[in-house]
């Protein structure tokens, strides 16, 4: 029986394995080894939420403490990219990923393209994204969309401990900037990981279940929440297709636009602000490419423009939920003209 | 003397938990001899259909379609007609009170796949069965030891049954020192002297049978018997873009087209089993240990290795089986003087799964 791990291990255990295949990989972040100038007690934290903890022990000097200066080091991550490293480079919160929006929007983006293909920037910043922490509206929001917006990154968005191990080994031999979006809720979801080293190439869409009367694309957690909506689905006679892209950027789009194709209907939950999300990007997609195929208009699940609540009770409101999912599910399949 | 045979959930594979009753394929009182098909059912991987061990009539469904439920539950009771009505209830009561899903039979061994240490590389195997006569299945090109799935339980009631992963496959070690039929087939005889096996059986399909066909011929005389199916090495032709595709792709369309090839019923390439092909592909060292092989077994578009005419030399049994409708390997190449041939009509190259009931019927040693 093929071992079982998390998806917080499965994370460290893909850096690891890199680390130890080549050794220009190394780590950089806030509190990875326990603190700047720390002793005694160093390696004790691996990282905000401890994901890169035992690293230090291994590795040594090539896992390294930053300062609470994300400008700074996301900047000298993107430099030491440009001059041969690869760095792991950990950004606790994409919300505060706004500090370094130049070095990340302007300049890792656009080495490859500016330099006429002459330059790289083999750099992997890890995040974590997603709300349902309990941790306010500067601590939950996803924002993938505004990196997938930008030529020149890849956005991966792993949903499983299995995808994470496999799409971080592929972002870290990737020579592209790689923003890796870890959602904290995912930490403790186990899964069968192999751990023979492996990688799952960018674009290629999960299908995570087959079925012929909707297709529900759904990104991060909420391919848990689609998944838990099709089995709901499924005892009313409605099998949806549940697909994962996985990587939004770049995207696969035919298995979207296949599916959609077979069902007809389609159903996009995202956690990300509604406006400009990639649920808006894939809907418009679809209707583009697929409006042939549409026997219903497309919907969308998201929570409301607003930032992400700090009541529990309003939190929980935002985030897509399966019933929801399920509501809009129906809703298309039974949809008239 | 009149017997109540119950019909259970089997457990093909070791990943099998539960299936789906998908279908009966028998009614309510219908007379049905050994060997009949009772009910098709379901797991995440394949479907597959369970046949009546014996003979009787089929007094209860104890199953209803679209049921899932745990390997080794209960799913029908076939026995004679003057068996009274209440014996059957007595028996459906009994069997649910002592039945503990999750709890494997006595038949069958609880343990996992092991390794073992061949030439320096780790070597993945599973061993079912005790006693009777032992035997090694060599699973063929992209494949693993779950390829025989539905063989390896049903041969082990009977004989000491080894399935391994070949070097580059499943969970041995993905690099290969010497890709050639000779090469692999010394791992073959290396595994045998590791694990101090006597004199065995071998059984290969595709791939696996070119190999178990070299081993044979390098002359040992532990080599018993050999089971060819839907094999390599005995012509020229195959499908050498299924070959290379395999090797190549890291696609799931891709796979998916190329896996509906290997059957006759393309419906049974389940997501599942894309997705485990999948799962192996992107393994690091795979492609590399899949293109090796290509480059030792193949002359263009043709196979590099025919050893047809050594097999009169071999003066061992020789069983022959192959799916009629074999994409990969042409079924015209199973006319082999001296062996014993079976053509199975309704099945393609994986004739292991898509017909394996009447396969483990062929397989006595």
């Amino acid at each position: 029986m093929a071992r079982k791990i998390n998806f917080k291990q499965a994370v460290n255990e893909a850096i690891a394995q890199e680390m130890s295949r080549d050794e220009t990989v190394i780590v950089m972040g806030e509190d990875n080894v326990g603190g700047m100038g720390g002793d005694g007690e160093r390696d004790a934290w691996g990282g905000v939420l401890g994901v890169t903890k035992g690293l230090y022990g291994k590795f040594g000097d090539r896992v390294m403490d930053t300062p609470i200066s994300e400008s700074a080091f996301i900047g000298a991550a993107i430099g030491a990219a440009a001059c041969g490293l690869r760095p792991v480079v950990e950004l606790m919160f994409v919300d505060f990923m706004g500090v370094c929006f130049d070095q990340i929007f302007n300049q890792a983006a656009k080495f490859r393209y500016m330099f006429g293909g002459k330059a790289v920037t083999p750099v992997v910043i890890r995040t974590m994204i997603g709300a349902g922490f309990r941790a306010a509206a500067q601590h939950s929001q996803c924002l993938y969309s505004l990196f997938t917006h930008i030529p020149g990154l890849k956005c991966v968005i792993p949903s499983s401990p299995y995808d994470a191990k496999g799409l971080l080994i592929q972002s870290i031999r990737d020579n592209d900037p790689v923003i890796f979006f870890e959602h904290k809720l995912l930490y403790g979801l186990e899964s069968e990981v192999p751990e023979e080293s492996y990688a799952i190439p960018f674009g290629e869409a999960n299908v995570v279940r087959e079925g012929d009367d909707v297709t529900i694309v759904a990104i991060a957690r909420m391919v848990h929440v689609a998944q838990q909506a099709a089995e709901e689905l499924a005892k009313e006679g409605i099998h949806a297709e549940v697909i994962d892209p996985r990587t939004t950027s770049p995207l696969d789009e035919d298995t979207i636009l296949e599916s959609v194709a077979n069902t007809g209907r389609l159903v996009v939950v995202d956690e990300s602000h509604p406006r400009c999300n990639m649920a808006a990007d894939i809907a418009a997609l679809v209707a583009q490419k697929a409006f042939g195929d549409l026997k219903s208009p497309v919907a969308t699940v998201s929570g409301p423009h607003v930032p992400v609540p700090f009541s529990d009770a309003l939190e929980d409101l935002y985030i897509p939920s399966p019933a929801k999912v399920k509501d809009a599910a129906k809703k298309v399949v039974e949809y008239a003209k | 003397m009149s017997q109540i045979y119950p019909v259970t959930m089997p457990k093909w594979g070791l990943s099998m938990q539960e299936g789906k009753v998908n279908r009966w394929l028998a009614n309510i009182g219908d007379s049905i001899r050994a060997g009949a098909e009772v009910v098709e059912v379901e797991s995440d991987k394949i479907a597959g259909v369970i046949e009546a061990s014996s003979g009787g009539v089929l007094r209860r469904q104890v199953a209803k379609e679209d049921d899932v439920l745990p390997v080794g539950a209960l799913l029908a009771l076939i026995a004679e007609n003057e068996v009274a009505d209440s014996d059957l209830d007595a028996f459906v009561t009994e069997f649910q009170s002592r039945f503990v899903p999750g709890e494997t039979s006595e038949a069958e061994s609880t343990a996992g796949p092991e390794t073992v240490t061949v030439k320096g590389r780790n070597i993945s195997y599973l061993r079912r069965g005790d006693g009777g006569e032992v035997v090694l299945l060599i699973h063929g090109f992209g494949g693993e030891k779950n390829s025989w799935l539905f063989s390896h339980e049903a041969l082990a009631a009977t004989n000491t049954v080894y399935a391994l992963d070949l070097p580059g496959h499943g969970n041995s070690d993905k690099a290969i020192d010497d890709p050639s039929l000779d090469g692999f087939a010394k791992v073959i005889l290396g595994f045998v002297d590791a694990l101090k096996i006597g004199q065995l059986h071998l059984v290969g399909h595709s791939f696996g049978g070119a190999i178990t066909l070299a081993t044979a011929l390098l002359g040992t005389d532990r080599i018993k018997s050999v089971t060819l199916i839907s094999s390599m090495a005995l012509g020229k032709e195959i499908d050498v873009e299924y070959l290379r595709g395999l090797a190549k792709t890291n696609s799931r369309k891709e796979l998916k087209a190329l896996a509906g090839r290997l059957f006759a019923n393309e419906g049974l390439v389940t997501r599942q089993l894309v997705e485990d092909l999948l799962r192996f592909k992107r393994l690091d060292g795979v492609q590399a240990a899949l293109e090796s092989i290509l480059s030792a077994i193949l002359d263009g578009d043709q196979q590099r290795v025919v050893l047809s005419e050594k097999i009169a030399h071999l003066g061992k049994p020789v069983r022959v089986i192959w799916g009629e409708q074999d994409r990969i390997i042409p079924a015209s190449h199973a006319a082999l003087a001296g062996a014993d041939v079976h053509i199975l009509p309704d099945a393609g190259h994986m004739v292991q799964m898509e017909a394996a009931n009447e396969i483990n019927k062929l397989l006595h040693f």
